[in-house]
């Protein structure tokens, strides 16, 4: 085990490029302006897309009309009766429309019926205001609350999506035997992505209708090109999906493209143009996925002397308005509830419930900061009853290697809880850093605490899903004699790129400089899955890593065949890209042979790995706004192995702030089913000025099926430092913070303060 | 209306509709595209550009505002390919993840070494809060903006 930052690993063998903080391979294109997202690409002809949308939270579209004194020439109008396929954006199900059509069900405000395309971006949307809605209004379903009474259906059938159940040992039994039991319901809202660059694809045919090109910001090529081709109804061979230097994603430009591709596609089909559908900031904050809002019953039983007994949790996801990915979130929320400890008894109960919201979505973390919140409130709430110190309780507590989880699984070697504890206390003797960036700005009638949290999280997909998805990369020898990693895995900011192009570069033997990994074509690359579920570095860069030595070994073998020292590769693969056919190698991904899953009963190995942290966080509250400030941050986690020491602090700064953003200042007001006042001038997101110095601190504790001992990471910083700070402004105030934001109105109210 | 400005060195003659933004004239006239929007109201920062040196968010500076006037872009702060102390800062201290920001930090940053050479990090903190950044947790950019700053004056310093 080693700790980062400053880094005092030992030294590497001379030309390692794993482990090192080489600069990013996309840095230098960003920072002169030469990087081309979405909205920079041209294509002659092209014209703007703008989508119309319903505007009413539930009801029955009765028709859509132009308006006759509106000038429609020049205009492309798309409605469910020009989609040429399945009237779906197909994800895990079929039950959200591209379109809604006449006599259709519209089931949140944000919903789509048409589309229009015209030469500029003003006359299209001029023109969507004079495309004539008639919705027939129903009565909306707008809370979990009122979803679970059933009144009213979102869906014929019931309101209750998806639902789960897992239970082990004797639950009850141990809750009447417990010393200590505490209990809570804790509830978070919606949350905004807050991507910089706004959703967006630029979509054009070629050979008439049969084959057709999408470019755009996205994280999975793959789910736009299956929704694509159901969509459009055409081979997946006749169908590019292209992803374009991407702006930001944190799980928002998972699901969501394929709404977006699907209406840009659609409108070029039907105008025989280009046509590039790019939202304004407004449009996306209106109708973009938010994290699902949660409400999380939540019982711990534990020993006088501080020995957690049992858990007995209910999760109620609000799924919005369609599945999309909310059985997975609730999974993941499931999984992760009763936070890292063992526990001898447990039950959860979980419910993804359907209302007249837009579709809640993924977003970093997926389901888990939300369960993680309730799960180390709770263990706050069970150190104050019992008296005991919050370190030493959950260390008491902590899951080890060889531990067996709530699924059953027994614990791989990489469980690295205690470590990152350690490291945190090490880091909290030290002395913050200099001269803090916040302070109450009145800083005499400051209420000040310290918020702990612990928190981990399974690496790559849940349960059976790698072996389902089947994921594969290729590494091809260019004719130049560099390499050319083929993955649909994508950089969106997170440094993927750079941190596979380290792997292959360290699999092959290679200098950095060899390697490329252009940004994908599904009409080029193999299927890697998508870029979700912190498993690029865990997954893909195995992948990546087993295609690489399998091209090291097929230029071994020439090298040997032709007479040539095999110690210098780059040397070999010139030799062979000049005289020899092309070398190209796709290796898949093969889960630990021992793993097994039942998703019936939710039993067997979740995850092939957990990556895990600590957290600390110091606030202080002015005692006249209740403004939240943080004025410590200490973050540690566990990354198995920093393949790129800088891309992972990177990762733990942005999710950290993410995480406190979402505790403490950012909220996405609602009203009838729509956001109010969809602007960031009102949805305000977290400053420069507002962040703390973030101390992250990684810890080593390798996973041996991951490449170089890597597991993902991603995900995880945005886990923990919600508690962390609910819990540090309850030991600042002793007031009870079981509700997310914790904005200053809401605080002002927990203690007591009028409205 | 016609104006006439000077985009990075090089004096533009431009035809423009006097209400276009400076965003659009930037992006669609000239095609210097690095200027990213992000929110469109002045909020995100993204479309930062300097005029006559100082930053401005250039999604609300009107074209007619802009005649006789002098602008950089991201395109301008590199022109021979040499990267300048602000932009080779941001690459050293990782303060670039998706980089649609970036353009707009890096305009923030120059004009900030220019207009407070002596910023203290808590200032720079407050400085930089006029633009966004979603995945950094702006660490590595105040890293990197406060080593330039002490670099540059350095190097001022020194003459």
């Amino acid at each position: 085990m080693t700790i980062a930052e400053p880094p005092t690993r030992p030294a590497r063998p001379a030309g390692g490029v794993v482990g090192t903080s080489v600069p990013r391979v996309d840095a230098r294109a960003k920072v002169t302006g030469a990087a081309r997202y979405v909205d920079d690409l041209t294509a002659p002809g092209a014209l703007f897309g703008r989508t119309v949308r319903a505007a009413i939270p539930h009801g029955v579209l009765r028709s859509i009309r132009l308006d006759p004194a509106f000038d429609w020439a020049g205009v492309t109008v798309v409605t469910a009766s020009d989609i040429p396929g399945r009237n779906c954006i197909l994800q895990d199900t079929d039950d959200q429309p591209a379109l809604v059509p006449e006599g259709g069900r519209v089931r949140h405000v944000a919903e789509p019926v048409a589309l229009v395309a015209a030469e500029t971006r003003a006359r299209a949307a001029v023109a969507a205001d004079h495309v004539l809605v008639d919705i027939e209004p129903r009565p909306a379903v707008l809370t979990v609350e009122e979803a679970l009474t059933g009144a009213v259906e979102v869906h014929d059938g019931g309101n209750v999506l998806h639902e789960l159940r897992l239970e082990r040992g004797e639950v009850d039994a141990a809750f009447a035997a417990a010393d200590v039991v505490v209990e809570g319901t804790y509830r978070t809202g919606p949350a905004e992505h807050v991507y910089l660059e706004p959703q967006g694809v630029l979509a054009w045919w070629d050979e008439g209708d049969r084959l057709v090109h999408v470019a755009g910001s996205m994280q999975c090529p793959y789910f736009v090109h299956r929704a694509l081709a159901a969509l459009l109804d055409l081979d997946g061979r006749a169908v590019d999906v292209r992803q374009a230097t991407t702006g930001g994603g944190f799980g928002g430009k998972e699901e969501y493209p394929s709404v977006v591709a699907a209406h840009a596609a659609l409108l070029a089909r039907k105008a025989g143009r280009p046509v590039k559908l790019v939202y304004e900031r407004g449009e996306d904050l209106a109708a973009s996925t938010k994290r699902h809002p949660s409400v999380i019953r939540h019982r711990l039983a534990a020993t006088s002397d501080g020995r957690l007994l049992a858990v007995d949790a209910d999760v109620i996801l609000d799924a919005g308005a369609y599945v999309t990915l909310s059985p997975v979130v609730l999974l993941r929320s499931v999984l992760h509830v009763a936070g890292p400890y063992r526990f001898p008894n447990v039950r959860v109960r979980g419910r993804a419930v359907a209302t007249n919201h837009p579709p809640s979505g993924a977003f970093r973390g997926f389901g888990v900061p939300q369960a993680i919140f309730a799960a180390e409130r709770q263990v706050a709430k069970m150190c104050r009853a019992l008296g005991a110190d919050p370190l030493a309780f959950r260390r008491a507590n902590a899951l080890r290697p060889g531990d067996t989880t709530i699924t059953g699984a027994v614990l791989d070697e990489s469980a690295g809880l205690f470590e990152v504890l350690d490291a945190l206390e090490h880091q909290l003797s030290l002395a913050p850093p200099s001269a803090p960036s916040t302070g109450p700005r009145s800083a005499v009638t400051a209420h000040r605490g310290r918020g702990f949290a612990v928190a981990f999280h399974g690496a790559g997909f849940s349960g059976n899903g790698e072996a389902f998805i089947q994921p594969e990369a290729t590494v091809d020898l260019a004719p130049d004699g560099s390499f050319r990693v083929l993955t649909s895995l994508v950089e969106m900011g997170q440094g993927a790129r750079t941190v596979l192009a380290q792997v292959a570069a360290d699999a092959l033997g290679v200098d950095l400089a060899l390697v490329d990994v252009p940004e994908p074509s599904t009409l080029v690359v193999p299927n890697t899955g998508p870029t979700v579920a912190s498993r690029t570095t865990l997954i893909g860069g195995a992948v990546v890593a087993a295609a690489s030595r399998r091209v090291r070994a097929a230029l071994g073998a020439w090298a040997h065949d032709h007479g040539l020292s095999v110690d210098d590769v780059a040397a070999v693969a010139r030799a062979r890209a000049s005289i020899a056919p092309a070398l190209s190698c796709t290796e898949g991904y093969t889960p630990p042979a021992d793993a097994v899953w039942d998703q019936a009963t939710l039993t067997g190995d979740a995850y092939p790995t957990y990556a895990w942290s600590a957290t600390a966080v110091d606030v202080a509250i002015d005692d006249d706004t209740s403004e939240v400030r943080v004025e410590r941050c200490v973050q540690v986690i566990d990354a198995g192995r920093a393949i790129n020491p800088q891309a992972v602090a990177g990762q733990v700064h942005g999710g950290t702030l993410q995480a406190l953003g979402w505790a403490l200042w950012e909220r996405v007001p609602r009203s009838r089913g729509a956001v109010v006042s969809p602007s960031l001038s009102t949805m305000v997101v977290a400053t420069a000025a507002d962040a703390p110095e973030i101390e992250s601190v990684v810890v080593e504790v390798p996973y041996r099926g991951g490449p170089s001992g890597a597991k993902g990471i991603g995900e995880l910083p945005m886990d923990g430092p919600a508690a962390a700070a609910a819990n540090a402004v309850e030991d600042a105030l002793g007031v009870v913070t079981d509700e997310l934001p914790l904005l200053p109105e809401v605080v002002h109210r927990l203690r007591g303060g009028r409205p | 209306m016609r104006i006439h400005c000077e985009v990075n060195g090089t004096r533009r003659d431009l035809d423009v509709d006097p209400l276009a933004r400076l965003l659009d004239v930037l992006r669609d006239d000239l095609g210097l595209v690095g200027t990213k929007e992000g929110c469109g109201e002045g909020e995100c920062g993204a479309c930062t550009v300097l005029l006559d040196g100082a930053a401005v968010a250039s999604c609300l500076v009107p074209a007619c505002h802009v005649d006789g006037r002098r602008i950089v872009t991201v395109e301008g702060l590199a022109p021979d390919g040499t990267l300048s102390a602000v932009q080779a800062a941001l690459i050293d201290h990782g303060a670039i993840q998706c980089g649609f920001c970036t353009p707009g930090i890096a305009m923030l940053a120059t004009a900030a070494l220019e207009h407070e050479p002596g910023a203290s990090r808590e200032r720079l903190r407050e400085v930089l809060a006029g633009n966004l950044c979603r995945c950094t947790g702006y660490q590595m950019i105040v890293d990197a903006v406060a080593d330039a700053v002490a670099t540059s004056a350095g190097r001022e310093g020194s003459r």
